[in-house]
């Protein structure tokens, strides 16, 4: 700040000798058509740098930004019905594995479960066989034994009567014996 | 915005709070011409290179994902862009470049006001009345031109009753030319005045023991002022918005 005495012609009616202001800077209209002159030329060129250069440039810059989100969220959208698309596909490929296997494993139950029948089937057929034969033995047994009974039943009564005294008619024993017997 | 006892004053407390504001020349100590490279023209000029510095060079890139620069110029982009086209509507966006100027412009120049011993553009009549003043012409001007004489129905306030429309009107009418009055003042003289107290205070800074509650109002009044400094350009930038609102859509 200027110190030393100022000539009246240079400091104007605005500043006293000693460089200070007179009332307000403000107010000191020999200052105004410098002040005006410079900022209009001031204004006009922060206008044609901003409408020129800066707001076109932010506009595009904003514009960009806005479509990359709006591509990007478009994106996201494709990748998540995707992601969708591709767990169905799991899930169906699970499920339809799932199923296979039941399938495989009915299919392997009824296999033995055949085999087994089959098994069981021959084995009832053996057994009725055997027993039939078994129960063949036990008959031609028994009517042997039933035979030899009668024999010996026939011999004995003809004993038991020779014994008592009587006369052992061999076809009326023997009658006798048969008709004992039968029932 | 240094202390400015002069040596001729000796020690006695002298206040010169009102220096700061002298407008001189640049070059040698020849007379305040129009034309005449002034401390006006540097901080003006300055004011030109911290806009283009601010939404020129960081946006050079173009970048999808912003620098911090960058960030701040679509910001104030942003920030003036909504403005308008909330109060104004979709036709105020054609005025975008001119109210973005004078935002920009103001914004940048009360901040440069804040730098030490920088002389502040905007605490000047010779700025802020120019700058009122062709936001009132402007308005006036496009006012007439978009909607004729139907322009003049922003001061018949209809929704009143009839008999007290025509002292509505003349009130209307007064306040319409008051506008651009304290549109200027308004910036100026906030800026003005927190600078003045600023110096002020510095001036008490010269007596030792009230020099250290002298540093604490300065650093005090200086958070203010930056306050002051933003609040002030977006009040005048969101008057600019309203008042051209009135010249689109003057009906009440």
């Amino acid at each position: 700040m200027a110190t030393e005495p100022l000539t009246e012609e240079v400091a104007g009616s605005c500043v006293d000798a000693y460089g200070s202001a007179i009332g307000m800077p403000q107010l000191c209209f020999d200052w105004f058509p410098n002040q005006i002159f410079w900022l209009v030329v001031t204004l006009v060129v922060i206008f044609l740098v901003l409408s020129r250069v800066a707001l076109p440039r932010i506009a595009a810059i904003l514009a960009e930004r806005q479509g990359t989100i709006t591509n990007d969220l478009a994106a996201a959208e494709d990748l998540k019905a995707k992601a969708v698309e591709a767990e169905e596909a799991y899930n169906k490929a699970l499920a339809d594995a799932r199923s296979e296997a039941q399938r495989i494993a009915a299919e392997a139950r009824a296999e033995i479960q055949s085999g087994l029948d089959d098994a069981i089937a021959k084995a009832d057929a053996e057994i009725a066989a055997k027993a039939a034969e078994s129960e063949k033995a036990i008959a031609d047994i028994r009517a042997g034994a039933l035979e030899s009974i009668q024999v010996v039943a026939k011999d004995t009564a003809a004993e038991l009567v020779t014994a008592l005294g009587g006369e052992a008619d061999a076809d009326t024993i023997a009658s006798a014996v048969d008709a004992q017997t039968k029932g | 915005m240094a202390t400015e006892t002069t040596a001729a004053e000796g020690s006695s407390l002298v206040f010169h709070p009102m220096d700061q504001f002298i407008v001189k020349p640049l070059f040698g100590d020849g007379a305040v011409g129009m034309f005449t490279v002034t401390n006006v023209t540097l901080w003006l000029f300055f004011a030109v290179l911290a806009v283009t510095a601010l939404l020129v060079l960081p946006t050079s890139k173009r970048a999808i994902v912003p620098t911090r620069m960058q960030s701040v110029a679509e910001l104030a982009y942003g920030f003036i862009y909504k403005m308008l086209e909330d109060i104004c509507g979709k036709e105020g966006v054609k005025y975008f470049p001119y109210v973005m100027t004078l935002f920009m412009f103001i914004v940048v120049a009360n901040f440069l006001g804040l730098i030490p011993t920088s002389f502040t553009t905007t605490s000047h009549f010779a700025v802020t009345i120019p700058l009122a003043l062709a936001v009132f012409l402007t308005v006036t001007i496009l006012g007439f031109v978009k909607n004729g004489a139907g322009f003049l129905g922003l001061f018949w306030v209809s929704s009143a009753p009839l008999a007290l429309r025509p002292i509505l009107a003349i009130i209307e009418l007064i306040s319409y030319f008051v506008r651009p009055v304290s549109h200027s003042i308004r910036l100026a003289g906030n800026v003005m005045a927190g600078h003045a107290v600023i110096k002020v205070f510095a001036g008490f800074a010269a007596i030792a023991v009230i020099s250290p509650v002298s540093v604490l109002a300065i650093t005090a009044m200086y958070g203010l002022e930056v306050l002051v400094a933003f609040i002030q350009a977006y009040v005048f930038t969101i008057l600019t918005c309203v008042y051209l609102k009135d010249a689109l859509h003057p009906s009440h």
